[in-house]
């Protein structure tokens, strides 16, 4: 995936929709992670906190017993191995070490499912950087372990009571901090979304998902895979997933949740800094997303993924809530791995897809897990005992 | 029509007074508008209420989120202020998205059908600007465009040359909400913006009562005064009480700037 314009499009999607306020300092952002990316130092820092600290590379797990019982060959991008416990870390430590290199004390973030927030409190204690997190009082409930692990990591986790009180709310918040703190503060955006050069910044952090996984399949089927498949809320481990492969034959589907379907129900439009697909009444009111996991209730998704969507070289399919459920049984009965109810997604459409034979029998898919499924698992006790 | 009278009036040597209010959230707002009107606002700022209002704080806010609940929309909004005869210029704020929505044609047709002179979408720095700047010019709707005190002196020379109508200086790094006193970021920026341009000045944002809008009038062509105003409402003053404050303004600015 290329380079966005100069005014930050993946073509027509993107863009920097920000109040002047912002503007220097997206400008200054992008400025310095240009200078950053292209210096040998800084890369080989990133890549040795990866490897050293982060895990990384993370393994590719072949599914046997996952495969006989839907009739193709899944691979495994095992996301949920690297540390934090999903392929958050990865943008994060680029962007700590982005923050201190231009010298900002204090950095702040939203979450949903807590994953960033957790991933952000982890790359703060590890830089000494202060932390403020903002999180919808919805997901602060449904998500309390990890409101715990960030207070725990030294984070400060501000609750946000406005609007649907979810990610889009909190990504608001966070905004609104941002302009008040903007000549000391950091904003760690968690996804492939917000004013340019936030969606091609963090699909650049994350690009060594797709990029590790693409080496591994090919080492073990021998050739590229059919199909790569990824979940999309904003679209992080997906953007990095397919990066990966998009310059191979692979056919790539991002699946969003039914609730929250930006590509599949949305229309473009524009909000949180960037033009792409958005859930909107008939009025350009932004509309709430519904999905059973914290990650994917989201009425956006990143320009990048809009593109791709557009032009046709990705596509998008939903999966509802109780082909999650089911999905995340079957692959923690037959390969002993819980998936975080966000990489479900990805599995329940391979599960669906294989069943209907719109991924022919016999073909090869990599799956990315973007993480694991301890968060989840109180809330997925509910939803079965219910 | 704003910048005419807007130049005209400061040449005059009068201190220029906008109050600003959310647009459908009282079944009595355009009482509340007229009233501010009657009171010696030189225009008024109505706010299209939007779900995700991102440069406000809790009291803007909230009267937002009354409004959508109330039923609000683009349309119902701008269709009432066809209905009001307020004297005094109207300019719209809003975010972009419902602009988008619309396309830029429709939505500046839809201002300039209703009476609707002028446009504020604080989302839309100038970069990204071209293609509603042109429909909104071609309407007669008069963008104002914000200046942050973050932004370079480069940056200010292409705002004020797109602004029309004056060119809003943002007196503080932070969303809308009443302040204890007035930053003094809002001087240095109230000067820079002056030295690039000819376009009245006016600031905005934290300015919340009559010694605060004098203050600025000081240094600037006028003041822009919203959560103060909103903040009343929502507390339930009457059209006649919220025109009382305006006037108290009015009075503040008219004192002070002489």
């Amino acid at each position: 995936m290329r380079e966005p314009s100069e005014s930050g499009r993946f073509g027509e999607f993107g863009g920097r929709y920000v109040p002047e306020t912002l503007v220097p300092a997206t400008i200054e952002l992008e400025v310095a992670f240009r200078d950053a990316w292209s210096d040998d130092a800084f890369r080989a820092e990133y890549d040795r906190i990866l490897r050293d600290y982060a895990g990384r590379p993370t393994p590719v797990t072949a599914c046997d017993r996952l495969s006989a019982e839907l009739g193709v060959r899944v691979l495994l991008k095992r996301e949920d191995l690297a540390h934090t416990g999903s392929h958050k870390i990865n943008n994060v430590v680029g962007q700590a070490l982005l923050a201190r290199r231009m010298g900002k004390h204090r950095v702040i973030a939203e979450t949903g499912a807590g994953q960033h927030g957790v991933a952000t409190a982890t790359a703060c204690a590890l830089f000494g950087l202060e932390c403020v997190v903002y999180m919808g009082e919805v997901d602060v409930h449904r998500q309390a372990l990890n409101v715990f692990r960030m207070n725990l990591l030294g984070a400060s986790v501000v609750p946000v009571t406005s609007g649907s009180r979810t990610l889009k709310d909190a990504v608001n918040e966070a905004m609104r901090d941002w302009l008040a703190s903007v000549e000391s503060t950091y904003y760690c955006l968690g996804s492939v979304m917000g004013p340019h050069p936030y969606p091609w910044m963090v699909r650049e952090f994350q690009r060594v998902v797709g990029e590790e996984a693409q080496r591994q399949a090919h080492a073990i089927l021998g050739d590229d895979p059919d199909y790569v498949v990824a979940c999309v809320g904003g679209g992080s481990n997906a953007a990095g997933t397919f990066a990966g492969f998009v310059d191979t034959r692979a056919r790539l589907v991002g699946v969003e949740a039914a609730g929250g379907a930006a590509i599949g129900h949305g229309v473009p439009g524009v909000v949180h800094g960037s033009k792409s697909f958005l859930l909107q009444d008939e009025h350009g009111q932004v509309t709430e997303a519904h999905s059973i996991s914290a990650g994917l209730d989201y009425p956006g998704v990143g320009p990048e993924h809009a593109f791709l969507a557009a032009s046709g070289r990705a596509t998008y399919e939903p999966a509802n809530d109780e082909e999650v459920i089911a999905a995340l049984q079957l692959l923690t009965r037959t390969e002993g791995i819980i998936p975080a109810l966000e990489s479900a997604h990805a599995i329940a459409y391979v599960v669906r897809a294989a069943r209907t034979g719109a991924i022919p029998e016999g073909s090869s898919v990599l799956v990315t897990l973007s993480g694991r499924g301890d968060k989840d698992v109180a809330q997925v006790m509910d939803i079965l005992s219910a | 029509m704003i910048e005419e009278s807007f130049r005209e009036k400061r040449d005059a040597g009068r201190k220029l007074l906008v109050p600003y209010l959310t647009g459908g959230y009282r079944d009595d707002w355009t009482d509340v508008l007229r009233a501010m009107a009657d009171a010696g606002a030189d225009a008024i700022e109505v706010g299209i209420p939007f779900s995700d209002p991102l440069m406000d704080g809790p009291v803007i806010q909230e009267a937002t989120r009354l409004a959508l609940e109330q039923g609000a929309t683009p349309r119902s909004v701008v269709a009432a202020l066809a209905a009001v005869d307020a004297g005094v210029p109207l300019v719209a704020m809003t975010s972009y998205n419902l602009c988008f929505h619309a396309g830029h044609e429709r939505f500046a047709q839809m201002l300039a059908g209703a009476g609707v002179s002028g446009a504020i979408l604080p989302d839309l720095p100038y970069d990204e600007a071209d293609g509603w700047l042109a429909a909104a010019g071609d309407a007669g709707v008069e963008t104002v465009l914000l200046a942050a005190p973050t932004t370079p002196d480069a940056r200010l020379v292409e705002i004020c040359a797109r602004s029309r109508g004056w060119v809003y200086a943002v007196a503080l790094l932070g969303v809308t909400g009443e302040r204890a006193s007035v930053a003094s970021s809002a001087a240095e920026l109230a000067g820079r913006v002056r030295a690039t341009t000819d376009l009245p000045v006016l600031v905005g944002v934290g300015i919340s009562n009559a010694e605060q809008a004098a203050e600025v009038c000081e240094y600037a062509d006028g003041a822009i005064v919203g959560t103060a105003v909103v903040r009343r409402t929502l507390e339930g003053a009457s059209p006649e009480e919220v025109g009382a404050f305006v006037a108290d303004l009015r009075a503040g600015i008219d004192s002070g700037g002489s």
